[in-house]
């Protein structure tokens, strides 16, 4: 540890003789047991479906098993509940620690941990069931919408009330993410699902044609944005620098960069429209914020190498390390490819093809679960009073099988999109296509197979982290870590 | 040009996001000590002093915390903004003024170039058919037989039925429930070459209406039992009896009185044992009770003469394939 830190034992002397106010780690010890639940349920979805592509008789004919509706299924319950818990969990950890004050409202925070859990099941139950609103990331239908607005109220709430009630002057860099995702993130949901209802499971959103079409990318690509970038470089900027036991390596780059991202981002929507029926100057306008995008995005990928930077001797034995140093290459490669997609020409080729699923899972597999992952072999011990995982070496096991899984999954998606791509627009010279689509599909077969063990292995991953964790916390008595005193000065 | 408002409000808006991006920049790239707020008295010097610059005019590394402290030991230096990733940024907005100067972007202005997406698809797609029409002209006033048995003419035809046809009719021809088999010699609207042309470049729309409401439950068990035993299938004799009474006054009308169907109307021949939509009791059951609407889209506007007319070959050249293979 560097001398310009102040360790920890330092700040502790100073509260020495308060009375000892404790953290609500209560609310964070259930989501952080639900992150481990759901992340293995979604993932196994996730397997399930890529199998089906495989072998498509694996729906067995049942209606409630297609493809069409354990998809939405998949990527609700990786996207909200998996992500959606660790965000819940880490954010009222971190807010905590450094605001130096318990959560706003203990109610208030059991509320968002049972109606979140609420929102899960209803989506669990009615995507099978096929209920959905038909828009991406937000099929569900208007009751569970209302229910999640009413629950991410709270979470504002329980969040900026901490915030308020803080003991230190500075918010910390953390903060300002999580604060930036839990607005927008209410704001793109309420917007987004306005919606007539007809029935209680069916209701018809008030958009119509290409402006339905701009809300719905608006929504989704900032979905990602906040919920999947902004959320999870909150979780970032506490869990690197304190596995590190370094500082931050920059606050001006922190300042320009959470800037620059949480406004940019806001325009990048149309890009997932490019040639379609939305007018030439919102394409435009889509392609060049996000490719402005690029150098915000990476600020953060900076900050956290560099605060890493000086420790990398600890990457030999400490496996969360290495957790952190792949997330974030991985998201320092997803936000390059994601500009490059966003370029008209480039999108020409990856539009509709498997290459956009291996984009998608370099951020979701390498960036969000790695970080998460590395964020609970942090927290958990802690919160349940203990200095380490039950087992390094399991940790170690994880962190290589999930590793070679995701390179599994993201090259043979890479290989099957570029290749999708040129047999598409491949031409004769009498000027007709060489490939049937069904040709195209086939020569994929190869590729969906690499991307099931690809799965596998990260569902593997997952399945050893469950039993490390429960190892772990068994016979342990759960503690509420006392409220730390500021340090001198502040 | 840019004459709505909206179109302006989009144009400022652009313009602010970008500009307010760079003087953040540009702000907290200065060099200046750690510490830029005003609570810190500790560390040497005040918050706005400038460090002096090394002999490349970049600012010092700046390794000293904040002096901001969370959770123990949480703190931040303040290192200056890395030179390799200013200039990314740069050249990203730079790259973005340019783009919105040629391309649209910027509201209503449609960019130095007039670019459209529209243009340029209807430009390629012009281009893509002239040069395809002059490959094709020597083909022009060849008959649908002579095409057929023309190597190089099917062998793009293949091609054009893999892109267009395949998708409904199976990139063996021989479709699937609902869609028709195009190998055999069976024709629901006529396989002469008038008609197969017909067929492909406006489509056809074949309608068999629903009869379970005349007919009745049992009305339907009979004409379904009729038509099973038609093309020699089982059925229950006294069935097949009251089924072909109901037949001759419902039915041939447009399937015949023998059954063999009328391609005027695109009625199937019922006595060939080929069925388009199952062929067992309980499919024609379905089919009388409920009906059954099936569209071949048109294909005229789509792919134009030439096309169409080789695809038509290449259909005619599928089903003398598979006489020759059955004689």
């Amino acid at each position: 540890m560097s001398a310009n830190v102040l360790p920890a034992s330092a700040a502790l002397a100073y509260a020495g003789s308060e009375v000892r106010a404790t953290y609500n780690d209560k609310v964070v010890r259930q989501f952080a047991i639900m992150t481990v639940v759901w992340g293995i349920v979604g993932m196994a979805v996730g397997v399930f479906i890529a199998a089906q592509l495989l072998w498509p008789a694996l729906n067995f004919d049942i209606p409630w098993l297609t493809y069409s509706r354990l998809r939405p299924l998949h990527t609700n319950a990786v996207i909200f509940a998996f992500g959606g818990c660790a965000l819940f969990a880490s954010s009222y950890y971190i807010v905590q620690r450094t605001c130096h004050a318990r959560l706003f409202s203990d109610r208030l925070a059991a509320f968002t941990f049972w109606g979140w859990q609420a929102v899960i099941v209803l989506a669990a139950i009615t995507l099978p069931m096929g209920i959905t609103q038909s828009k991406e990331y937000a099929e569900l239908e208007w009751p569970i919408d209302l229910l999640i607005a009413v629950v991410w109220v709270a979470y504002g709430v329980v969040f900026f009330g901490t915030i308020v009630q803080r003991k230190v002057k500075h918010i910390y860099v953390a903060n300002w993410f999580f604060a930036a995702y839990i607005i927008t993130i209410a704001v793109l949901h309420i917007v987004n699902n306005v919606a007539i209802p007809v029935s209680p499971t069916k209701s018809y959103i008030v958009y119509s044609g290409v402006v339905d079409a701009m809300v719905q990318w608006w929504y989704g690509h900032n979905a990602v944005g906040f919920f999947l970038t902004a959320g999870f470089l909150g979780m970032m900027y506490y869990v690197v620098p304190k596995q590190a036991g370094k500082p931050i390596y920059s606050y001006r780059l922190s300042i320009v960069h959470f800037w620059a991202l949480i406004s940019i981002y806001m325009w990048a929507g149309p890009h997932h429209l490019h040639y379609t029926s939305l007018p030439d100057w919102a394409q435009s306008l889509g392609m060049v914020f996000s490719l402005i995008l690029l150098a915000p995005s990476w600020g953060g990928m900076i900050n956290g190498l560099m605060t890493l930077s000086g420790v990398w001797h600890r990457l030999r034995t400490d496996p969360i390390l290495k957790f952190l140093v792949v997330s974030l290459s991985f998201y320092g490669m997803a936000t390059f490819e994601g500009p490059l997609m966003s370029i008209k020409t480039v999108n020409a080729l990856s539009h509709y093809t498997d290459w956009t699923i291996g984009h998608v899972h370099a951020g979701a597999l390498g960036w969000v679960a790695f970080i998460t992952i590395a964020a609970m072999y942090q927290m958990i011990p802690r919160l349940f009073g203990k200095q380490q995982m039950y087992s390094v070496k399991l940790m170690d096991a994880h962190f290589w099988i999930a590793t070679v899984g995701i390179v599994l999954y993201v090259t043979s998606m890479w290989i099957a999109g570029v290749m999708q791509g040129l047999m598409w627009r491949a031409v004769n010279s009498d000027g007709t296509l060489t490939y049937t689509f069904v040709e195209a599909l086939k020569a994929t077969y190869p590729y969906y197979g690499i991307r099931l063990l690809g799965g596998l292995m990260f569902l593997a991953g997952m399945l050893i982290m469950a039993y490390n964790v429960w190892r772990t916390v068994r016979d342990t008595q759960p503690v509420d870590a006392p409220v730390l005193a500021p340090a001198i000065g502040h | 040009m840019i004459r709505q408002p909206a179109s302006v409000f989009i144009v400022v808006f652009t313009a602010i996001n970008i500009v307010a991006c760079l003087w953040l920049m540009w702000w907290t790239a200065r060099a200046r000590v750690a510490t830029d707020t005003s609570d810190e008295k500790s560390a040497k010097g005040s918050g706005s002093t400038k460090l002096p610059r090394d002999s490349r005019g970049r600012a010092p590394s700046i390794t000293r915390p904040t002096g901001h402290v969370w959770d123990g030991d949480l703190q931040e230096l303040n290192n200056p903004l890395p030179r390799w990733w200013l200039g990314l940024f740069i050249i990203t907005v730079i790259f973005g003024a340019g783009y919105l100067t040629v391309y649209p972007g910027m509201g209503n202005f449609a960019g130095t170039s007039k670019w459209t997406s529209v243009g340029a698809y209807e430009e390629q797609v012009a281009r893509q058919r002239a040069k395809f029409e002059e490959r094709m002209a020597s083909l022009q006033d060849r008959s649908l037989t002579e095409l057929a048995s023309n190597g190089s003419a099917m062998a793009t035809a293949k091609n054009l039925f893999g892109a267009n046809c395949a998708g409904c009719h199976g990139s063996d021809a021989r479709g699937a429930r609902g869609f028709p088999n195009l190998t055999d010699e069976d024709w629901l609207w006529g396989g002469d070459e008038q008609r197969l042309l017909e067929t492909i470049a406006q489509g056809r729309h074949g309608v068999m209406p629903a009869l379970g409401g005349v007919l009745g439950a049992q009305g339907v068990n009979e004409v379904a039992s009729y038509v099973v035993s038609l093309s020699g299938g089982k059925a229950p004799a006294d069935w097949v009896a009251a089924g072909e009474q109901r037949f001759a006054t419902l039915c041939v009308g447009c399937h015949g009185a023998d059954a063999k169907g009328n391609p005027l109307l695109g009625a199937p021949n019922l006595t060939d044992d080929i069925w388009l939509h199952g062929g067992d009791f309980d499919s024609v059951r379905a089919t009388i009770t409920n009906g059954r609407d099936n569209q071949m889209p048109a294909h005229q506007d789509l792919l134009g003469d030439t096309k169409v007319k080789l695809l038509a070959a290449y259909v005619l050249s599928l089903s003398e394939a598979e006489m020759h293979a059955a004689n």
